[in-house]
């Protein structure tokens, strides 16, 4: 009996412990709404703590789609949303869901592909005929079909190229509806082309047989806009903080910490906050 | 294959470094989980326990319901538990949405049929050896499952680690109602989750390893402890 | 002792009348017409062939079965929810995963036995069936014998004013057998009443004053133990009688 009860105290004591370990001091927060793309690039792991350091004010990053973060900030869940997806934006800003919106950066999409390259669309700059190309040789390609903002440029880009995807898409045609990461790990195991986002390939370690083919058109550039959630619909949303995040992203300094973030000596991401 | 053997070296790797990030990771986990089993437990064990000792009209169509409740997706749990807490739900006011809290309370309400079934099972069995004895004595359904509780406490602490399986190995309900916020409510499952995201397959699976070795750990120490109470009490 | 002044301040449960009192299952009859007043004081013995009721019947008198017709009716009905002034030992000890001693205490606690008293009382009733010695030990690890005898002194500690048994002696060896019996002389000494099945015809004669004889669900005969074993008045009895003990 001594021993049973001495097993069933240590065991009782243990989990105890470790219900009521207090949780993490509350130190002043706000809440991101924000991508997987900058997420997996690793460019918040470098900016965020630059911002903490200045302020005081820890970030808490929900990393999402574009169309998922916007609706978390619609909901009120966020006060901050930072995306990319400009038509998504100015009509997240027109319904009153958000306020006070600024450009911040770009970076640009490249479409990634298999050596082989069965479409030969290696070494062009053309993003529109690159993709006439595919849906021609109906050349495996991974979309990410997620309603994200890399899923509605696709999308636009395949409206430029002239191609009907309701009409024509085939078995050929795969929409996973995941996130960059999981749609990046589907082609490298199809050797499939697909639409990336240059940050995340480039932290992206599965490439297998996969390459970048196509970069460097114009259309190709992918502007991030930062917003706030607006506090008249969502009387909770921690304006001042929020504030105070929105204006250092797209301070000189901020601006400075963007440009610095590079993987293997390549910049990731542009600033283009207005003056 | 190669993967395999890299990522058990970085499972090593990530072990002995005791790398600050990944304790924290691996205790809030273990903490998050062992939270939702306590409030889960203390919920479904006297649930199950008089569901075994009593009867009642509609008791079977409560058991099928209960059993059936096993089998619900921890993504359902949580996108259920997310509309409540968010702020435009009706507990939003509480702010505790993508915070540990809300973890919590995910992981708990994924664990109590499971607990509350088994619980059941086991009742369930021990009250037809002892159902005619405790009503000679004059004990009721109360002081019947308290009793029964008690006499297969040691069945229960296997039930009760196989609910922490259940809960520290989920990702489903945790991704949606914690967010994976870096440092706040990233766990061991949603880090997983984030680096195979990102194509880093060995540091995946070698937090993968991680996650079994604890919970291994604590299926032998469980196993242990029901061997020596099992030659002490026959 | 003490028990037996405790429960005389109440009005007394005894006498039990059971008035055509049947039991069936799934459409069978087990028991049927059972007609019989059970009174303060006398050993009552129950015998029958296997499947005769007799344990229905125990478990009829106990309340762990409802009658299907018929009543059960004690001179002052026990009061639901409060602590039960009746006991019953089966022929499997049913022990709890605790020490001896806490399984003592966990039946005085539901008797409603104040948390200051279990104590003294169980160690006195343990005593009392030669377990003192053993109270600290695991009680599912005792022997066959042993928990039997501690059902026993379970059962004695609640102080019933009556002992319902169900065959208690049927595992065991007689060694085992002798001290359980001298057990019941002794709480039948403290002024319980005691009603035991038992298969055992020398364990009858030695326990018992009168017998109840049941034959296929119904009470064919109840006479005093002498006139039972010497001449039975049913030609039931007499048969049954002559194939248990054929050198009659």
């Amino acid at each position: 009996m001594a021993l049973t009860r001495r097993i069933v105290a240590a065991l009782l004591l243990a989990v105890g412990t470790l219900a009521a370990l207090p949780l993490p001091a509350q130190q002043r927060f706000i809440v991101v709404a924000s991508t997987t793309s900058t997420e997996q690039s690793g460019l918040f792991g470098h900016l965020l703590p630059a911002f903490t350091r200045a302020t005081g004010i820890q970030v808490r990053v929900v990393a999402l789609g574009t169309g998922q973060a916007l609706d978390t900030g619609r909901r009120g869940d966020a006060d901050v949303v930072f995306v990319h997806d400009r038509a998504a934006e100015d009509r997240f800003v027109a319904e009153g869901w958000g306020v006070d919106r600024r450009d911040v950066m770009y970076n640009d999409f490249v479409i990634v592909g298999p050596k082989s390259d069965p479409a030969k669309v290696a070494g062009s700059k053309d993003v529109a005929n690159a993709l006439k190309s595919i849906a021609a040789a109906q050349a495996p390609f991974v979309s990410r079909g997620d309603k994200s903002g890399t899923h509605a440029a696709e999308l636009r880009y395949w409206k430029d190229a002239g191609v009907d995807l309701a009409a024509q898409k085939g078995s050929w045609y795969r929409e996973t509806g995941s996130g960059m990461g999981p749609a990046l790990n589907t082609a490298s195991s199809m050797n499939a082309y697909l639409l990336a986002d240059r940050g995340t390939w480039l932290n992206f370690r599965n490439r297998g047989d996969l390459a970048i083919l196509v970069e460097g058109d114009r259309k190709l550039f992918n502007p991030y806009g930062v917003m706030l959630v607006n506090p008249a619909k969502h009387p909770h949303v921690k304006k001042a903080d929020g504030e105070a995040f929105i204006d250092w992203l797209t301070s000189p300094e901020g601006q400075a910490s963007i440009a610095g973030y590079k993987i293997g000596g390549e910049q990731l991401f542009f600033p283009s906050a207005k003056k | 294959m190669n993967t395999v053997g890299l990522a058990l070296a970085e499972a090593l790797h990530l072990i002995a470094g005791g790398d600050a990030k990944l304790v924290a990771i691996v205790a809030l986990s273990l903490r998050v989980s062992a939270t939702s089993i306590v409030v889960g437990t203390l919920v479904a064990m006297p649930l199950g326990a008089l569901l075994a000792v009593t009867s009642f009209r509609g008791q079977r169509a409560a058991i099928v319901t209960l059993n059936a409740l096993l089998g619900l997706p921890s993504v359902v749990v949580g996108l259920a538990v997310y509309l409540l807490l968010s702020r435009a739900g009706p507990l939003g006011s509480f702010g505790i949405l993508f915070t540990p809290a809300a973890m919590v309370i995910a992981q708990a309400i994924l664990v109590l049929p499971l607990i509350a079934a088994l619980t059941r099972q086991a009742i369930s069995d021990a009250w037809q050896e002892t159902r005619e004895q405790l009503r000679s004595l004059g004990a009721g359904p109360f002081a019947s499952a308290t009793a029964l509780l008690w006499d297969l406490r040691f069945s229960l602490v296997t039930i009760v680690l196989a609910g922490f399986g259940r809960a520290v190995s989920e990702v489903g309900a945790v991704m949606i109602v914690g967010g994976n916020i870096d440092g706040v409510t990233r766990v061991m499952t949603t880090a997983i989750a984030l680096e195979t995201s990102k194509g880093d397959l060995p540091l995946a699976l070698g937090l993968g390893f991680v996650l079994l070795a604890i919970v291994l750990a604590l299926n032998v120490v469980a196993h242990l402890t029901r061997e020596a109470v099992q030659r002490h009490h026959g | 002792m003490a028990e037996r002044h405790l429960s005389s301040l109440r009005p007394a449960l005894l006498p039990l009348s059971l008035v055509d009192v049947g039991w069936s299952v799934g459409g069978k009859q087990v028991l049927a017409g059972i007609t019989a007043t059970l009174r303060h004081g006398s050993r009552t013995v129950v015998l029958g062939a296997n499947g005769a009721g007799k344990s229905v019947l125990l478990r009829l008198c106990h309340g762990l079965l409802q009658p299907t017709s018929g009543q059960v009716r004690w001179g002052t009905p026990e009061v639901p929810g409060e602590p039960r002034r009746q006991a019953m030992v089966f022929q499997r000890p049913v022990l709890f995963r605790r020490s001896v001693l806490g399984n003592m205490t966990f039946a005085l606690g539901i008797a409603g036995v104040a948390r200051s008293e279990r104590r003294d009382r169980a160690l006195a009733a343990l005593e009392r069936v030669g377990l003192a010695a053993l109270a600290d030990r695991p009680a599912r690890v005792l022997s066959g014998g042993e928990q039997q005898r501690l059902t026993l002194a379970r059962a004695w500690s609640l102080g019933p004013e009556v002992l319902f048994l169900d065959e208690p002696t049927a595992n065991l060896d007689p060694g085992a057998t002798r001290e359980i019996e001298a057990v019941i002389e002794a709480i039948h000494a403290g002024g319980t009443k005691i009603v035991l099945v038992t298969h055992n015809l020398g364990q009858a004669r030695r326990l018992g004053d009168e017998v109840l004889f049941l034959d296929r669900g119904r009470l064919v005969e109840r006479s005093p133990i002498d006139r039972f074993f010497h001449q039975p008045t049913s030609a039931e009895a007499a048969a049954f009688l002559k194939g248990e003990l054929p050198w009659h």
